[in-house]
């Protein structure tokens, strides 16, 4: 029994087995509440789109039409798989479990609150941009492999659409580094504390330089980029229903169409979450006397608000042309970005913060 | 222990997915196993302490060089047998050159390792100080700033001519200018015109 313990290394075991099982009960704690939250998220968002349209919006299942995101759950999980003949059927399969993943895993370094986090990697918010650039190929491969032209016309657009959009997301990204000095989420939140005036979006702190003259139209990029890059209205050309009928979920149905579903929505929550924790103060009050408040309700607060403007976008703007979208990333977003980074470095080089 | 574990599952997978890329039947799953090689060998850069080189990795291969490469292996129309006939004809050729890769690589490493010459460098990837990613901004920006520059002038070269080589102006399409149509007002815009009835207009 001795000799066969130390064939097995029990003591070095031990603590890799307690690690993980801790690590797997954090996750699933978080995925639950994530979930969860995301079914009323969901209805908050029809609810607008149908107060801003006067109509009243899903009002039957349960009290205000409460559990009517339960009921799509039970209506999709009963639904028959149809897969189409001639499409790749693993990777038609696979496609909707990519896109349900990354959307989960890009989550696991978001700070809710101080300490309120999964992996608090000191490259936190390099390990978010490389999530979500890895977010193209579960639309991509679906468009591919369902066979068909306009779910593969659609996987094209979205992923040229994805693409064009992360290289300015990435250079105001480096705005908000520069002026945090770090990479790791926490950090930057940290470093907005204080009162709204901190917040990166207004860097108040950095007067008598107006560094707000840079930070607030780059907040408002980062805004429309996250739009883009979560193909939500105005720029939902990859599943455009007036010219692709639905783009590249055109052949899938039940529980795939349901994982695509979830995780585009899942995408466009953590979207609102960068934008708070990068912009707006993270879990920080907006004064100083309003923080007997706990920290992840001001979190869940401004996050629920960014998530009520991205409904409130899709209820008023049309939608853009093909060439006007390009046009607005290439020509007009990543110059303009990319000269932030140019003035967000000289002031942090000639300033002395980075010493 | 954990870091044995993982090392060895992301090693294996990096290997399989890197010997499926040659034999995959479809062009397209190639590449989506060469994606899968590039996420584990990402996943290798960790485990080193490398997390900054590993996410770079993902962002600027996976996320981007890759995309692209499905984006053209999606849209080619190849013929897989005519394709597939040509591959044991180069098998000895890409054997050699497979064999001539190993060797050398097992040469160095063991010149690395038994030789004094560079012996600092294989104590640690980074300094102990300072996180990774300031070291390597470190070098890039203070100690080699002037070669970081210069290739970025040549990717940024390379650029331009790639973009001059493909630009065509064609005279008949219709470009659309913001300004000119934000711009617009009433008096430019509309034109009124007394129509005498059953005459029409000749414009």
């Amino acid at each position: 029994m001795e000799f066969l313990q130390t064939l097995i290394g029990w003591e070095s075991w031990a603590p890799a087995v307690q690690w993980t099982t801790l690590a797997v009960l954090q996750i699933l704690a978080f995925m639950v509440v994530l979930l969860i939250s995301l079914a009323f998220l969901l209805l908050m968002d029809r609810k607008v789109w149908a107060a801003v349209q006067m109509r009243k919006g899903p009002n039957v299942v349960g009290a205000f039409g409460l559990l009517q995101s339960f009921a799509d759950f039970l209506k999709f999980v009963f639904k028959e798989i149809v897969v189409p003949a001639g499409a790749d059927r693993t990777l038609f399969l696979i496609a909707p479990l990519i896109t349900f993943i990354l959307a989960f895993i890009g989550w696991a370094v978001v700070p809710v609150a101080p300490g309120w986090v999964i992996a608090d990697l000191n490259v936190g918010i390099m390990y978010l941009f490389a999530i979500s650039s890895l977010g193209v190929y579960g639309i991509i491969i679906g468009g591919w492999a369902s066979n068909s032209k306009y779910p593969f016309l659609g996987a094209l657009r979205s992923a040229a659409q994805m693409v064009s959009y992360e290289v300015s997301i990435g250079f105001i990204i480096v705005t908000v580094l520069l002026l945090a000095g770090s990479m790791n989420m926490s950090v930057i939140v940290e470093q907005q504390a204080g009162g709204f005036w901190n917040w990166n979006m207004l860097a108040l702190h950095t007067l008598p330089v107006p560094m707000f003259l840079v930070m607030i139209p780059m907040t408002g990029i980062f805004f429309i980029s996250a739009l883009a890059e979560t193909n939500r209205p105005p720029f939902d050309l990859p599943e455009a229903e007036s010219e692709l009928v639905a783009g590249y979920q055109v052949e899938y149905s039940s529980t795939p169409y349901l994982l695509f579903m979830i995780g585009e929505y899942l995408n466009i929550v953590l979207m609102c979450a960068m934008t708070t924790i990068l912009f707006f103060g993270g879990w920080h009050a907006p004064f100083e006397f309003l923080s007997f408040i706990p920290p992840f309700f001001w979190f869940a607060a401004k996050v629920i608000f960014f998530f009520f403007m991205f409904a409130m976008v899709k209820a008023l703007v049309p939608r853009y042309r093909y060439d006007q979208l390009m046009r607005l990333g290439w020509k007009i977003f990543l110059p303009t970005s990319l000269f932030a980074v140019a003035v967000v470095g000289g002031y942090v080089a000639y300033s002395g913060a980075a010493s | 222990m954990l870091q044995v574990i993982t090392f060895w599952i992301l090693a294996s997978v990096t290997v399989l997915s890197a010997f499926f890329v040659v034999a995959a039947r479809n062009p397209v799953r190639s590449v989506l196993w060469l994606i899968l090689a590039f996420f584990s060998a990402a996943g290798l850069f960790v485990l080193l302490g490398a997390e900054f080189l590993a996410m770079l990795l993902i962002v600027v291969y996976v996320g981007a060089v890759a995309v692209l490469f499905l984006f053209v292996v999606m849209m080619l129309d190849v013929d897989f047998t005519e394709l597939k006939q040509g591959f044991l004809s180069y098998l000895p050729f890409g054997g050699l050159v497979a064999v001539v890769l190993a060797a050398e690589l097992i040469l160095v490493g063991q010149a690395w390792t038994e030789a004094g010459v560079v012996a600092p460098a294989s104590a640690s990837t980074t300094p102990d100080t300072v996180p990774n990613l300031e070291a390597l901004g470190m070098l890039l920006y203070d100690d080699y700033v002037y070669f970081f520059q210069a290739a970025g002038l040549v990717l940024l070269v390379a650029m331009i001519g790639a973009i001059v080589l493909t630009l065509q102006h064609k005279p008949h399409v219709k470009r659309q200018n913001v300004a000119e149509q934000v711009g617009r007002d009433r008096k430019t815009a509309v034109t009124m015109h007394d129509v005498k009835s059953g005459e029409g207009l000749d414009e």
